[in-house]
């Protein structure tokens, strides 16, 4: 997922100046709370186990950066995080290296989702409906309830962006879960979001970095809002009283891929399995409440953890899967159609 | 007689050596010259044009298609509709593709066909899983069968359009035109429609925000420019001194100013003069106010620079002519500013029009202006196509501009100001 | 000319009374001035930089304020008039032509800044052109004419609106030798037929005493002598005025006797000489001037101040040859002997006899220290 910062576009270029010495990583993420988990969960643990020196990066998902590099043939980063999208277009596109499953675990322990031609899930998250529950007298339990300004007035807070916000705008109009990826591939279906969502036009916040619908919340800009559950977790344990509505949120994985080209790969892919172990997977998971994609480390982790991964079976229950091939295919149609829309 | 007439000749003779000294030592000092340029213009051309000129033919080129299906587009050059191509196009199409499977290639396809229609790209990769066919099946039947839509001639011309080295479709594109069924340019659908809005208000907002800096910025040129030297240096420092701190700095920390539990409305709601914080924070308002503030040096510079070279003695001139202070103020002193009034105001207008990251971070999307999207272009969704028919746009506007500039203010329109 | 105002022609024109003026609060820039300008008349403020008479003139411009004392200008306190409503012509130092009018439009500005009519402004405006000869330059820009020319059109905008008094800031100074002569004339016979008051401000003395009617001499925020220029020439008051304007021999000396019109003075460098006294008294240390061209070269025997010479450096100067001379101890002393009055024969060295004639021979103050 995406969590933008104001320091990212510093740090990036930071980054591309630094060429690291011979055999250490780059390991480039999201940022944020999770970046921070996974240093803990996985950069430490495998410089201690290895010898590899670590340098973590962090950039906004922008394929560009990627895309530059490969064409260019001077890769610096070992190993990126992506989402699923963009990891399949790359894959297609040659962005990325093809990764050989068999240095790094058995398939059937990974979720099926988490298992690519190019790409090894990390963790798996949810972005959901998010309040707090300080401010709210009655709590909202779905996303029609997040489009009722009357029960519930204030600003409203959604991504700046298609992905997930037609789905919610659909969602809040009554669509079933499993339909609506049907119903959006269809104009119908396309001008039916869009409809909906000029009726919360006035009433909507729009953020870009992961990082800010919690603050927005917890200062009172915004009522409720769209929100990676990791965020809204990380707040929770800074004593912030925010609540997450599991009810139809939307869930994905973010994946390892090694852009092509690179001259660490094999360091890059002893990387991945040792970040795909379940001990490790289970220490991520404690740190921040993203999912584990090996399904063995869920066994033996604590109830009260579990309940707040978007992967524990009763949040998944009523959530819906991001259907990556759909946004694959019109991502960039809607995404078009979105910023004009917005920008009206 | 015969003297002067050898004298005569011995100038004529010493004429040519003179000549070519002359031209050999004129041509001698032009190469010092174009020595003296050479390390600049070659940065230029490097750094600049060429950059520029390959911008410019990327918002032309139409890669993905006519690259790696060389075959089936010359082949449908001689096809025209309305009927489906023969089988040796289906063939070819089927054999290129079944080629393409499996290399970088074929993304290239299905992405160049998506971005025509929504939906080609499933069929590109759905079609390649079933190649190669075998040599002896009909390679229509084969197609058609795994997908109707080979069957029917618009994707057909979908392909041969898509299939031309060069395509007006980017350009068209960034000006909310496409090209109908019939081959006619026309607006694109009202919901689709985007970038002559952006565009309009590109032009709106950095003309508002010049004329803000313009109407903050004299007066403080002016007092810097009639104030004694010690006060006025510490003017200039107070206006340099948004140039000292990083762009995103002062962006964060007017976020923190203005957000709804911000300094500003706490001020203002303990102050009682408002009852609940006033949306100061993404919206237009704050989009100005950081353009603003870190715009207003480079109006204010160009502004003094000018007001400094004009005596104070044009006003006192004006006064002894018995024309009032406001009125001299206006008619003598006000026009003589008007060269650095231009250069302020182009050097603030083209520095907005390519204004990104504060709007970014500042505005709603309704405050984005054409470089949002072609960052969201680059970065985002890999246009690059679309997004230098974008730049090509915005270079075009800003080339405009600038020509309207030198036709109002250029070297012909002030020389009158030079001599002074 | 001056009598068709309604005001007598008597009364002064402008009046200053006991005008100071100070810019820190310690020091006068003007001390205690009174001065009253005649109309129509010709005044020049003459003086070193740092005297105060451009100080005094842009008081009476009004871009200064007097801190204290009045200045009246036709029977009018106008200490508090703003300068737009004075009504003064005024010509700049570098002209202050506008530069983004052409030179017609220079000339209308004063004209459409007082609401006459078009035909009027036409008519005035063709008026000043030909006034100073520059009808064909009507469309240009300042600075596509010379500098004389300039002076000219900044001269014609101070007149155009018919100012009765028009004050004049060093305006030659810009302008060569022979361009400024040629307009000291025209602007000295301008003011002549148009009758106007001029105040003119310089520094060039020679520049004083060609086009002035009478010349107030400034130093230190004073006026030293006001006077006519031949007055001022022949008998100045002081020394400071003697050594500003024009050539002059110093001699140092103590007055011993005063008797009637004439005073003996006796030399530093030795000899008693008879003088013309000025402000001094019997026993005061005074400064003896004289004239360089009013030193009599073998003065018959018997003339009072028949002194001893020698020849210390002769300079040609074409017309006339300047002869410098040491008199006992007295190194300096210039005369200008007509070229045909001079004898080849005198050389470094050679002893002359001088005269100085007692009625242009002048004991002045010696200033203190």
């Amino acid at each position: 997922m995406k969590m933008r910062t104001l320091h990212a576009a510093v740090l990036g270029l930071a980054l591309g100046a630094a060429a690291p010495a011979m055999a250490d990583l780059t390991i480039i993420s999201f940022g944020g709370a999770a970046q921070q988990a996974q240093e803990k969960a996985f950069y430490q643990p495998f410089t201690q186990a290895t010898g590899i020196k670590i340098h973590p990066g962090e950039y906004n998902g922008e394929q560009a950066k990627i895309k530059a590099m490969v064409m260019a043939g001077n890769v610096t980063w070992d190993l990126v995080e992506v989402e699923s999208p963009e990891l399949v277009r790359g894959c297609e596109e040659g962005l990325y290296e093809k990764i050989d499953f068999t240095k790094i675990g058995n398939k059937a322990d990974f979720l099926p989702q988490a298992v690519n031609e190019c790409g090894v899930g990390i963790f798996v998250w949810s972005v959901a409906l998010a309040y707090d529950a300080d401010k709210l007298p009655q709590a909202p339990t779905s996303w029609a309830d997040f489009w009722d300004v009357k029960k519930f007035p204030g600003k409203r807070g959604l991504r700046k962006g298609a992905k997930y916000t037609l789905e919610f705008a659909l969602l809040a109009d009554g669509v079933p879960p499993q339909d609506v990826y049907k119903v959006l591939a269809t104009k119908e279906g396309v001008d039916r979001a869009f409809a909906k969502l000029d009726q919360l036009k006035p009433h909507i916040q729009w953020w870009e970095a992961g990082a800010q619908p919690p603050q927005l919340l917890a200062s009172g800009d915004l009522v409720m809002s769209a929100a990676y559950n990791g965020r809204i977790h990380a707040a929770q344990q800074e004593g912030k009283h925010l609540k997450v509505v599991w009810n139809q949120s939307i869930y994905d994985i973010d994946s390892w891929a090694i852009p092509k080209g690179d001259p660490n790969k094999a360091q890059a892919l002893e990387f991945i399995r040792f970040a795909s172990q379940p001990e490790r997977q289970k220490a991520f998971s404690r740190e921040i409440s993203y999912g584990p994609t090996n399904l063995k480390a869920l066994d033996g982790l604590d109830p009260k953890v579990l309940g707040e991964l978007p992967s524990a079976p009763q949040n998944l229950a009523v959530a819906l899967p991001m259907n990556t091939e759909f946004w694959v295919e019109h991502g960039e149609e809607l995404e078009q159609r979105f910023n004009s829309w917005a920008a009206k | 007689m015969s003297d002067f007439a050898a004298s005569a000749s011995a100038i004529d003779g010493a004429d040519p050596d003179l000549k070519r000294r002359m031209r050999r030592a004129e041509r001698r000092r032009n190469l010092a010259y174009f020595a003296l340029i050479l390390p600049l213009a070659l940065l230029v051309l490097v750094a600049f044009v060429w950059p520029i000129a390959s911008l410019l033919v990327r918002a032309v080129e139409n890669e993905g298609i006519h690259d790696n299906l060389p075959q089936t587009v010359a082949a449908l050059r001689a096809w025209d509709g309305p009927e489906l191509p023969d089988e040796r196009v289906y063939r070819l199409l089927a054999d290129e593709l079944a080629q393409a499977k499996g290399t970088p290639k074929l993304a290239a396809i299905a992405t160049r066909l998506n971005r025509e229609e929504a939906g080609l790209r499933s069929l590109v990769m759905k079609t390649a899983r079933h190649l190669p066919l075998p040599a002896d099946v009909s390679a229509k039947e084969a197609l058609i069968a795994i997908d109707p839509a080979w069957g029917e001639p618009p994707i057909w011309k979908t392909l041969k359009r898509a299939g031309h080295p060069f395509t007006a479709f980017y350009l068209l594109a960034a000006l909310d035109l496409t090209v109908d069924a019939h081959g006619h340019v026309a607006l694109a659908p009202p919901q689709e429609r985007v970038y002559l809005d952006v565009l309009g208000r590109t032009f709106w907002m950095s003309f508002n925000v010049t004329l803000l800096c313009l109407l903050l910025g004299f007066p403080v040129a002016y007092l810097m420019a009639i104030l004694p030297v010690n006060r006025s240096n510490l003017l200039m420092l107070f206006v340099l001194l948004p140039f000292w701190t990083s762009v995103l700095v002062r962006i964060a920390a007017w976020i923190v100013l203005l957000q709804n539990e911000g300094l500003v409305n706490r001020l203002l709601l303990s102050l009682g003069l408002i009852q609940s914080p006033l949306p100061m924070l993404f919206n237009r308002f704050s989009v100005y106010i950081g353009m603003i503030h870190i715009l207003l040096p480079f109006m204010v510079l160009p502004l003094y620079s000018v007001m400094k070279g004009i005596s104070p003695v044009y006003v006192r001139a004006a006064l002894s002519l018995g024309c009032p202070p406001w009125r001299s103020f206006w008619t003598i002193y006000f026009p003589q500013t008007i060269p650095g009034v231009g250069a302020g105001v182009l050097l603030v207008f083209i520095m907005c029009m390519g204004y990104y990251i504060t709007p970014a971070l500042l505005g709603g999307p309704k405050e984005q202006m054409l470089s949002y999207f072609i960052a969201f272009y680059t970065n985002q969704t890999i246009n690059w196509n679309m997004a230098a028919a974008l730049s090509a746009i915005l270079l075009t506007a800003t080339l405009l501009l600038y020509a309207v500039y030198a036709l109002r203010f250029g070297p012909t329109r002030v020389k009158f100001m030079k001599a002074r | 000319m001056a009598g068709e105002t309604n005001a007598s022609t008597d009364a002064p024109h402008v009046r200053f009374i006991g005008v100071q003026k100070t810019y820190d609060g310690a020091s006068l820039i003007v001390r205690d001035l009174n001065l009253d300008i005649r109309r129509g008349e010709f005044l020049t403020l003459l003086g070193p930089s740092g005297s105060g008479k451009t100080t005094t003139l842009m008081m009476l411009a009004g871009f200064e304020t007097p801190t204290s004392g009045e200045i009246l200008l036709g029977g009018q306190v106008i200490n508090r008039v703003p300068p737009h409503r004075r009504n003064i012509g005024m010509v700049f130092q570098n002209y202050a032509l506008f530069p983004h009018m052409t030179v017609a439009d220079n000339l209308r500005f004063p004209l459409r800044v007082r609401k006459l009519s078009a035909d009027e402004i036409e008519a005035r405006v063709r008026r000043a052109l030909a006034m100073i000869r520059l009808e064909e330059y009507a469309k240009r820009y300042p600075q596509q004419l010379s500098g004389g020319q300039q002076q000219r059109v900044a001269l014609a905008r101070a007149l155009v609106f018919d100012p009765q008094l028009v004050l004049m800031d060093e305006p030659l100074g810009a302008l060569d030798k022979n361009l400024r002569e040629q307009m000291q004339l025209e602007i000295k016979h301008l003011q002549r037929t148009l009758g106007v008051t001029v105040v003119f401000v310089t520094h060039d003395q020679g520049e004083a005493l060609t086009m002035s009617d009478r010349i107030a001499v400034f130093h230190q925020g004073a006026i030293q002598q006001i006077d006519t220029p031949e007055r001022i020439y022949e008998h100045p008051v002081n020394s400071f005025v003697a050594n500003f304007i024009g050539e002059n021999n110093v001699l140092p000396g103590i007055v011993r006797r005063m008797e009637g019109g004439t005073c003996e003075v006796e030399l530093d460098c030795g000899p008693r000489v008879l003088a013309h006294p000025g402000p001094v008294g019997m026993g005061d240390r005074t400064l003896v001037c004289i004239r360089p061209e009013r030193v009599v070269l073998d003065p018959p025997e018997g003339h009072p101040n028949r002194l001893g010479a020698t020849v210390r450096e002769t300079i040609y100067l074409g017309d006339q040859v300047r002869i410098c001379l040491a008199i006992g101890e007295q190194q300096e002393f210039v005369i200008k002997v007509p070229i045909s009055r001079f004898d080849p024969g005198w050389s470094v060295g050679t002893t002359l006899h001088v005269g100085l004639d007692p009625n242009h021979l002048h004991a002045l103050d010696a200033p203190a220290g």
